[in-house]
C-alpha cells in the first residue's frame, strides 16, 4: 500500500487581518467498508475520520470526516491571520494512527 | 384421498396468507419509498427547527465521476464573538449513509467557508446544514447528476 502522506499549503507571508486560504490533501485510501479487492473480499473500512487545525496550539477548525469523502481527502478553508505563528495540523485514522504536518506562517 | 388433504383451507391458513401478504404489500411500499435518511438527519440536529435560506453551496450540476465529486460552500457570516458559525453539516439523501462531513468552525477563522471532495453513489440531493451561535439553523439543497456511481460495491 501506498505511503499516507500529508500535503499542506499554507501562505510563507500574510498581512494582518487578511484571510487567507489554506488548503491540505492527505494520501489515504478512504476505504468506505462497500467496495471489493480483485477476489471480491470487501476491503475493511478503514478512513480518516477527524482532521483537527490548531495554531499556536489553540484549536481552530474540525472536520469530522464520514466514508462518502473521497480517496486522498482535500480540505480547503479559510484563516484570519493575525500574528505570526504555526499551524499544527493531525489527521487521525480509524485504526488510531495520527498523521501530523507543521506549517509555519509570518504576518507582518 | 391426499389429493383432498392438499385443497383443504382452513380458516386460519386463509388468515395467515392474507397476513403474508398484507406484509409484503406494506413492505414493498416501505421500499419504494425509501425514506429520506438525509432530511430525516437534518430533523434530527436541528430539532426540526430549520429555514431554508440561500447558503451558497457550490456542488457541479453534472458529476460525470461520483467518485471525486468538489464541494464548497461559504456562508455569509461576520464571524464575530457574538455572531458566528457554529458547525456545518454535510449531508447526501442517495448515499448508503446521510452523513458526509461536519465541519466545526470557530472565530478565528474569519469567513465560514470550506472545500472538499465526497463521493456520490448516484444522483441526488446535496444538502447543507449551518448551526449558527443563537442555535437558529438554516440549510439548502442542491441536485446533482451523477454519470458513474462512486461507492463501490
Amino acid at each position: 500500500m501506498s505511503k499516507i502522506k500529508p500535503r499542506g499549503k499554507v501562505p510563507k507571508k500574510a498581512s494582518v487581518d487578511e484571510i487567507i486560504e489554506i488548503k491540505t490533501l492527505i494520501r489515504h485510501p478512504m476505504h468506505s467498508g462497500r467496495m471489493k479487492d480483485k477476489n471480491g473480499k470487501n476491503i475493511p473500512k478503514r478512513i480518516i475520520n477527524k482532521f483537527l487545525v490548531k495554531f499556536n496550539s489553540k484549536q481552530v477548525f474540525v472536520m469530522d470526516l464520514e466514508p462518502s469523502i473521497s480517496t486522498n481527502p482535500y480540505i480547503a478553508f479559510p484563516y484570519k491571520a493575525k500574528e505570526t505563528g504555526t499551524f499544527d495540523f493531525e489527521w487521525t485514522d480509524d485504526n488510531g494512527e495520527k498523521y501530523t504536518m507543521s506549517r509555519k506562517m509570518t504576518v507582518s | 384421498m391426499k389429493r383432498q388433504k392438499m385443497i383443504m383451507i382452513s380458516r386460519r391458513d386463509i388468515m395467515y396468507l392474507l397476513g403474508g401478504v398484507a406484509s409484503t404489500a406494506l413492505f414493498s411500499n416501505y421500499a419504494l419509498a425509501k425514506p429520506n435518511l438525509a432530511l430525516k438527519r437534518i430533523k434530527e440536529i436541528s430539532k426540526n427547527n430549520v429555514e431554508e435560506s440561500d447558503l451558497f453551496l457550490d456542488v457541479p450540476e453534472i458529476a460525470e465521476n461520483g467518485n471525486q465529486v468538489k464541494v464548497s460552500f461559504d456562508i455569509d457570516s461576520p464571524m464575530t464573538n457574538d455572531d458566528f458559525v457554529k458547525t456545518v453539516y454535510l449531508l447526501a439523501d442517495g448515499n448508503p449513509a446521510p452523513n458526509v462531513a461536519k465541519f466545526s468552525f470557530s472565530t478565528d477563522m474569519g469567513a465560514c467557508s470550506a472545500t472538499t471532495r465526497m463521493r456520490l453513489s448516484k444522483t441526488q440531493n446535496v444538502y447543507l446544514l449551518a448551526e449558527y451561535n443563537n442555535g437558529k439553523f438554516a440549510m439548502t439543497k442542491s441536485k446533482v447528476k451523477v454519470t458513474i456511481g462512486g461507492c463501490g460495491g
